[in-house]
């Protein structure tokens, strides 16, 4: 079953105009006749297909437009060109560590965090001990959340976002949170909840991880894909070789 | 429809988000949700020293007087003060979490009903010291209450999404409120205007709603018909301007935060 289609998406920033300079900066640049609104394409002609329980892994250089990409998938923005279909519940774990509350306590914000991730609050309340468990952060339940470290912050958001049950799932640099031993935990997770037929999306900076785990790769350079396909373990082979600097795009 | 739809699906992260906003809100006050009652009093207090000596004379009830134009007015002024911060403030959120934005205002707008409320019961309380008599006739206080409360998240949803993209119009409120509470006839009465001045002040909505609070409580009549027409007329124009801006720009938002 197709659970995701991705066609000719195309994302466009738009940089310079009127309300973003403001006024002063407007009239100056109208008088010396240099005012202009620079386009910015974030990703040009993307597409892409996902059958259940599928993985995708999306690698990239920094600016490749992964994370615009995915914000686009997961219907935060609309994309200025080609369309998207999803089918089903998606939940997408973007920048984890930005959106919580620094001034309420820990507990407070793992609600909140809940609650934005579409849990409810039943099932909050019985889960709760099992994602403070989780993240390893027991006795720091009530102090501010500004007082964790980021790492902590970083365990907390992947806690309570590994419960989810969705059936498309994206996971956007995720599996690189916390030390080292909560790594290990962290993929473990991820693991399961992959064998338990939900299709993914998977941005990493690891390429090991992507050959090891997924079953497709997308690859995008400056918001262009450069390629897509089944093939993994050659797509991976040809980033790696355009990453030693063996391979001009 | 699909905006009760929406609230019922988000109802937790709505109540989480209430919650947010208040335990924010007295953070690190050593009186808490006392001020809640206490700033309008103290207000109260100031206009009433103030300007007594001026307006006090001639009008029957003064006290109350001033109370129904504070009561409203500052309802009227952190309700839209608040709202209009309120996306900008999440963008941290909205960006990150696919979820409705007009939850974060709705949320701002219950959390300065609630405090409205508290200030409502101080003003009854009041009321009673000030020997107005109570009528039936208060149950109509629920309509302006209720227009009120509509007319500020319109104008939240407009000054939210304004302030997106021009920034500049935190400032331009400010201004503007304090024009509007110098023409809202809070503290003095418009009696000794011109009867044509006098139909002027009916084009300010907030002055109609201190208008129909101070008929019920001080006069104790209901205003006409045409009254309530021309207030249910100025909330639909606002709610329904403000719908239709977050409706065009719900998805161009995030590219100014």
């Amino acid at each position: 079953m197709r659970v995701l289609e991705v066609k000719n998406v195309s994302i466009r920033y738009i940089t310079g105009d009127f309300k973003d300079i403001g006024l002063k900066e407007y009239l100056l640049r109208r008088i010396r006749h240099d005012y202009h609104v620079t386009e910015f394409w974030a990703d040009q002609d993307i597409s892409f297909t996902l059958e259940q329980g599928e993985m995708l892994g999306i690698i990239g250089s920094n600016g490749a437009g992964k994370s615009t990409l995915l914000k686009a998938v997961s219907g935060i923005m609309v994309p200025t060109k080609g369309w998207i279909h999803r089918e089903g519940s998606i939940a997408a774990l973007l920048e984890l560590a930005s959106g919580f509350d620094g001034d309420l306590t820990v507990k407070e914000n793992t609600y909140l965090r809940g609650a934005m991730l579409g849990y409810t609050r039943k099932f909050m309340d019985d889960t709760y001990d099992q994602i403070i468990d989780f993240a390893e952060l027991r006795e720091f339940e009530d102090r501010p959340f500004k007082q964790l470290s980021s790492g902590m912050r970083s365990r907390l958001a992947f806690s309570v976002a590994c419960l989810v049950n969705p059936d498309i799932l994206i996971l956007d640099e995720v599996l690189s949170v916390g030390d080292g031993a909560f790594r290990k935990k962290s993929e473990a997770k991820m693991r399961e909840i992959i064998r338990g037929g939900a299709t993914t999306i998977l941005v990493s900076h690891s390429l090991p991880q992507v050959r090891e785990m997924c079953s497709k790769v997308l690859w995008l350079h400056k918001g262009r894909q450069i390629e897509y396909g089944e093939n993994v373990q050659e797509i991976c082979d040809r980033y790696q070789q355009f990453l030693d600097g063996k391979l001009k795009l | 429809m699909r905006i009760i739809e929406n609230i019922q699906r988000h109802q937790f992260l709505f109540e989480e988000l209430v919650k947010r906003d208040f335990k924010k809100k007295y953070k690190r006050t050593v009186l808490g949700m006392a001020w809640s009652v206490l700033s309008p009093l103290l207000t109260l207090l100031v206009m009433r020293l103030v300007f007594t000596q001026f307006f006090g004379r001639g009008t029957p009830h003064y006290t109350t007087y001033l109370f129904c134009g504070n009561l409203v007015f500052a309802f009227f002024n952190e309700s839209t003060v608040q709202g209009m911060s309120s996306l900008m403030g999440n963008a941290g959120i909205f960006t990150k979490v696919n979820v409705p934005k007009y939850l974060f205002l709705l949320s701002k707008n219950v959390q300065c009903l609630i405090n409205f409320g508290l200030t409502l019961c101080v003003f009854v309380l009041f009321c009673i010291l000030d020997g107005i008599t109570f009528t039936w006739r208060w149950v109509f206080l629920l309509y302006p209450i209720c227009l009120l409360v509509c007319f500020n998240i319109g104008l939240g949803l407009i000054l939210s999404a304004l302030f997106v993209f021009f920034r500049d119009i935190q400032y331009l409120w400010g201004i503007f409120t304090q024009l509007l509470m110098y023409m809202s006839a809070i503290f003095y009465t418009i009696d000794s205007y011109s009867p044509l001045v006098q139909h002027v002040f009916l084009l300010n909505p907030v002055y109609l709603f201190i208008r129909y609070f101070r008929k019920i409580v001080i006069e104790a009549t209901i205003p006409t018909v045409w009254f309530h027409l021309l207030m249910a007329f100025d909330v639909l124009l606002v709610v329904g301007l403000g719908c239709r801006m977050y409706k065009k720009y719900n998805h161009r938002f995030l590219y100014y935060v």
